[in-house]
């Protein structure tokens, strides 16, 4: 991307490819890409209820040369299709995408010759969130879960090789990106995702956390 | 012709209003001065009055990821199948959640229990069960459509993940943990000689596998 490329590896480069990486997350502002009835809910989300203030994103760009990251809230329609590419390559690297709802990440529910089955036909995707619309917290959960990604992301060519290597060679940790965002605020509840996500027991994991019960039981709502 | 300009002459009043885009004219609009000011402070102490008066007021933001969100028990969430309280799956296999879904986002395939290896009582077990997240759009119909309870929706919604693939959850992922009291099938039927004894058993409350056995009020 510039100058880190000519730049040799090292712990000093990693300390700076934290602090990169965290000064990236922790500013991530969204262009305004709403299409649809997810982009209600994303509103939801910027609004004081909801605060993406608290997350440094509050501010929801109507240029795309400013913002970081691009919400497809909303079915995408193959005429909007170029329209969304042009948006999207007229954002500044670094830049990411969270596909958000069932419309924007497979078509979900119109599957037909109207509607791009997903974004990652015309753009890159980094997030995609199910739900139809998700709720609010289901959006934080996306981008708390895209931060959690950012923050991991190498820094430059070198980085991003050796990254590579690793992973082939099954030496990288797996992020586990899919950790719900209330399971990794809270430290003992990570590490006991953690063994249930080696263990394969993941799908399972929120309801044994509850004793067995698939719903919350009456006694904590 | 000049008595017929159209911006003085009464008739052509119409053609008037459309050369002011069609605005009607109003009394007490344009020109009008403002309405006097009726306070006392000076206008910006009026003004950060506003912001000021607002730190004494309840705040409204969710702390969501260290507070988690409880949403109300029937809230449409992630699916789950259940298990009889043996261990043995409800599900049957007959696909009727396949079939409601308006979204085609559950995939079945049934498979045959024989005396060796029984997965649910009966006939039939649900072989292959997979629900694409990225398709479903948690309307509930599949739970309507089970006809033996076998799929039902938990609270919960953090689903968001960096791959299609693996939004497309499997049958080990749905499938609800097994409780103390339960043995992982394949096994022979524990509650009774055929699956009619499951099917017309009194639920035994209390227990977690069988949530809700009382209607509340």
């Amino acid at each position: 991307m510039g100058l880190e490329e000519k730049l040799p590896s090292g712990f000093l480069l990693t300390s700076v490819e934290k602090l990169v990486n965290w000064t990236r997350k922790s500013s991530l502002w969204p262009a305004t890409f709403g299409l649809a009835c997810c982009a209600i809910e994303m509103m939801a989300t910027g609004a004081g209820r909801y605060d993406l203030a608290r997350f440094g994103m509050e501010v929801f760009r109507a240029s795309p040369r400013q913002a970081d990251l691009m919400i497809v809230a909303g079915r995408v329609s193959q005429k909007m299709a170029p329209v969304l590419r042009q948006i999207y390559d007229q954002m500044p690297e670094p830049r990411w995408v969270l596909a958000m709802g069932v419309c924007a990440s497979s078509g979900g529910m119109f599957n037909n010759y109207a509607v791009v089955q997903g974004v990652d036909h015309v753009v890159p995707v980094d997030m995609y969130l199910p739900g139809c619309p998700p709720r609010p917290e289901m959006l934080m959960d996306a981008i708390l879960k895209l931060h959690h990604k950012i923050q991991h992301e190498p820094l430059g060519e070198r980085r991003a090789r050796q990254l590579e290597r690793d992973r082939a060679e099954g030496r990288a940790r797996d992020l586990l990106v899919e950790m719900p965002s209330t399971v990794r605020v809270d430290k003992e509840a990570r590490r006991a995702y953690e063994e249930a996500a080696a263990a394969g027991r993941t799908g399972q994991f929120l309801i044994e956390r509850r004793g067995g019960h698939v719903i919350e039981p009456e006694k904590t709502r | 012709m000049a008595e017929h300009d159209p911006a003085t002459s009464g008739e052509s009043k119409g053609l008037a209003q459309a050369s002011r885009g069609g605005e009607v004219e109003r009394a007490g609009r344009g020109g009008a001065a403002p309405a006097p000011r009726r306070s006392l402070l000076p206008a910006p102490g009026q003004g950060f009055g506003v912001t000021f008066a607002q730190m004494f007021k309840k705040v409204t933001t969710e702390q969501y990821p260290e507070t988690p969100k409880v949403t109300k028990p029937r809230y449409h969430g992630r699916h789950v199948l259940n298990r009889h309280p043996d261990g043995l799956e409800k599900c049957v296999g007959c696909e009727l959640c396949a079939w409601a879904c308006p979204a085609d986002a559950i995939y079945v395939e049934g498979g045959d229990n024989t005396e060796d290896a029984r997965y649910s009582p009966g006939e039939r077990y649900g072989a292959v069960y997979q629900i694409n997240y990225l398709r479903c759009i948690f309307c509930g119909l599949c739970i309507e459509a089970c006809p033996t309870r076998s799929l039902t929706m938990s609270n919960d919604f953090e689903l968001a993940d960096d791959d299609r693939r693996d939004l497309i959850y499997t049958k080990e992922q749905l499938m609800a943990p097994l409780l103390p009291g339960m043995e992982a099938p394949p096994h022979p039927m524990r509650l009774g000689d055929d699956e009619k004894a499951y099917y017309v058993r009194e639920p035994q409350s209390g227990s977690a596998a069988e949530p809700v056995t009382v209607e509340r009020a």
